[in-house]
């Protein structure tokens, strides 16, 4: 316990220091794009603008900017967004997140649920109808990016057939397009990985000793072959994490979520500075903790895994 | 003395792309209660294929047990549903196997491992499966139970592993132990040790083992009876005694001579050659090609089995009245 608890504080460092990077390419990225919030600002005049940056201190030096984004971070208070009046970052952020996070969970929970059952039935029916079946689909999910298959998805299940709506998201059915939209690719990953590693496991000797046990097959695959087909498929997760927190951005513009991804995009187009400061640390931060608990995950899984340096004892 | 194992007649095969493989073609044995049978032979002679059949453990398709029978206790085993089969396998018959490294589960502890057979088959509370287990590392020579079961594999040496294997393969009191080749994977030292635990554990228990290795060695310190195989059929079989002084085939006989030895300076003398394709094995006796002593008619013809005594057995033409003579010639000249 104790060790756990060196290598969480370890691991928080280190979360830390890969936020601070963060932080410090978004601004030199973010000050190296020209232009201003208020160039396209047609009714402003020099004087006008120029008490604009005062007053979102704009007319500081680089660094000091840096200085007090950097404060605005460690105090969790990114500030007002320029272009939206009245509004801070914290209030799009308080509103956005909790409809991309239910976006995105729901997403991974049936990629990763139910790629892995595809994966498992695929590679227990080695070589008949369903694998042959399945991998074909899963081929075709993998080679679709997401935003042409969100789009045949409006247009065949919402249009055509008028079975769900079209775009926001207010209902479970107007989850299900958008979410089928995300979470194919992921899935299809999920599925074709689970298959072959289930497949090398299943040929394993410990696995014809659990045969040899008399153990039921239920038994042989989910408590013997399945956590170990499963090691490799944690270790993609964090990249399929990744792909579908890019996913959203693309999926809330296709049907007008009003999540987190919106406000991101439309920060970069409008220079909106603390939004986009804001919205990058968020998505930063979330994505590192997910990385972090499929490394908790991993070490659960696999004994070998060692939290700490030192190994056990061999016997 | 009860008989515990009939095998008739056992005939295995493999379909593949390249045609059908006929791994076992026909081989009878028994084994009675407390009784070693060793199955010797060369790599790919169907020992192994023999004892996955005993089990029903031939991955099926390709495999397929096409003819004869298996009687466990009075029993046919092949007409058994995979149901009715699970219910023998690890409590009336289990199995050890070759690579302790990869046979047991690499994320699971071996308290669970060892436990879980006992759990499946067994109406027993988990203070009672823990007290067996416990009973179980004893006996199989592993110190500090208690604090091992809860320990994953990979924190055992490799002979302790097999230790473990052993363990988990005796925990529900079988009749019958098939251990494929358990010594092959591990150092000498060790060996002697795992060979001495069989001893032991069959004086205890009173188990039944077929042991399968290509090792005569291993066959010489625990076997009572020996089984010789050679491309799918039993080509002899005897007493260990039996085996050992008085070999009658010729691959026995090379078999033996191919071990090697301290006491004499002499080469090692290999069998030549290699052991016929058994996608269409030959009509005749299959050693014909490498025999010293092969004639016209072995080519053509399996030779009947030949009674030496009521225990061995041999299928080899040498025995036949007319063929006395070849032997005594060949002998004046070596």
């Amino acid at each position: 316990m104790k060790r756990m608890l060196k290598y969480t504080l370890k691991r928080l460092f280190i979360m830390v220091v890969t936020l601070w990077v963060i932080i410090t390419l978004t601004f030199l990225l973010m000050i190296s794009i020209p232009g201003s919030p208020f160039n396209t600002d047609q009714a402003s005049n020099e004087t006008v603008q120029a008490n604009l940056e005062a007053h979102y201190n704009l007319d500081q030096p680089y660094y000091i900017q840096y200085l007090l984004y950097i404060k605005s971070i460690a105090t969790f208070d990114f500030g007002p967004s320029i272009k939206q009046p009245n509004q801070t970052v914290n209030d799009l952020l308080s509103r956005g997140f909790p409809i991309s996070f239910e976006l995105g969970i729901i997403t991974i929970a049936l990629a990763v649920v139910s790629g892995i059952l595809v994966g498992i039935i695929a590679a227990l029916r080695h070589n008949g109808f369903l694998d042959y079946v399945t991998m074909g689909i899963a081929v075709l999910g993998i080679s679709i990016p997401n935003f042409i298959l969100a789009t045949i998805l409006i247009q065949q299940l919402a249009v055509n057939l008028e079975i769900f709506p079209t775009a926001t998201w207010r209902s479970p059915a107007h989850m299900v397009l958008p979410v089928l939209a995300l979470a194919t690719g992921p899935m299809a990953i999920i599925a074709r990985l689970t298959r072959s590693t289930m497949l090398e496991v299943l040929t394993q000797d410990y696995i014809k000793m659990a045969k040899a046990k008399g153990l039921s097959p239920w038994k042989i695959v989910f408590k013997h072959a399945l956590r170990n087909a499963l090691m490799p498929v944690v270790t993609i997760m964090g990249t399929l994490f990744a792909g579908i927190l890019t996913g959203t951005f693309v999926i809330e513009q296709i049907f007008a979520i009003p999540g987190m991804g919106r406000y991101f995009v439309e920060s970069i187009n409008q220079r909106d500075y603390p939004v986009i400061m804001g919205t990058t640390v968020f998505y930063s931060a979330f994505l590192i903790m997910m990385l972090f608990i499929v490394d908790i995950v991993y070490g659960i899984l696999d004994p070998r895994i060692k939290m700490h340096q030192k190994g056990g004892k061999s016997g | 003395m009860e008989r515990i194992l009939e095998v008739n007649d056992l005939h295995v095969t493999f379909t593949t792309y390249g045609g059908t493989v006929q791994a076992v073609r026909g081989v009878d044995f028994h084994l009675d209660r407390g009784e070693t049978l060793a199955i010797v032979g060369e790599s790919g002679c169907g020992k192994s294929v023999t004892s996955n059949a005993i089990m029903r453990l031939i991955p099926s398709p390709p495999g397929k047990i096409t003819k004869g029978s298996i009687v466990f206790k009075g029993e046919d085993v092949t007409t058994y549903s995979e149901k009715k089969m699970r219910a023998i396998r690890g409590v009336d018959i289990s199995m050890i196997f070759q690579d302790p490294m990869t046979a047991l589960n690499p994320t699971l502890t071996i308290g669970t491992q060892l436990m879980e057979g006992l759990k499946e088959h067994k109406k027993i509370t988990r203070a009672q499966a823990k007290e067996k287990a416990i009973e179980m590392m004893d006996l199989v020579g592993i110190p500090n139970p208690e604090e091992r079961l809860k320990q994953y594999p990979h924190q055992f040496s490799g002979g302790m592993r097999q230790r473990i294997v052993i363990a988990i393969a005796l925990i529900c009191d079988p009749d019958l132990l098939i251990a494929d080749e358990p010594t092959t994977a591990l150092d000498v030292t060790i060996q002697a040790q795992i060979l001495e635990l069989f001893s032991t554990i069959q004086e205890r228990t009173g188990v039944s083992i077929i042991l399968i290795t290509h090792d005569l060695g291993v066959v010489a310190k625990i076997a009572d009876r020996i089984i010789v195989m050679y491309a799918g059929k039993i080509i002899e079989s005897g007493t260990k005694r039996e085996i050992f002084y008085q070999p009658k085939h010729p691959y026995t006989r090379g078999l033996l001579n191919s071990v090697p030895r301290l006491d004499t300076k002499e080469e090692l003398k290999p069998i030549v050659g290699t052991p016929p394709d058994l996608f269409s094995p030959p009509k005749g006796c299959p050693f014909t090609a490498r025999c010293p002593y092969a004639m016209e008619v072995c080519d053509k013809v399996y030779p009947a089995q030949a009674t030496i005594s009521d225990t061995h057995h041999v299928d080899c033409w040498l025995q036949d009245e007319r063929a006395k003579w070849l032997l005594a010639a060949k002998s004046l000249q070596t």
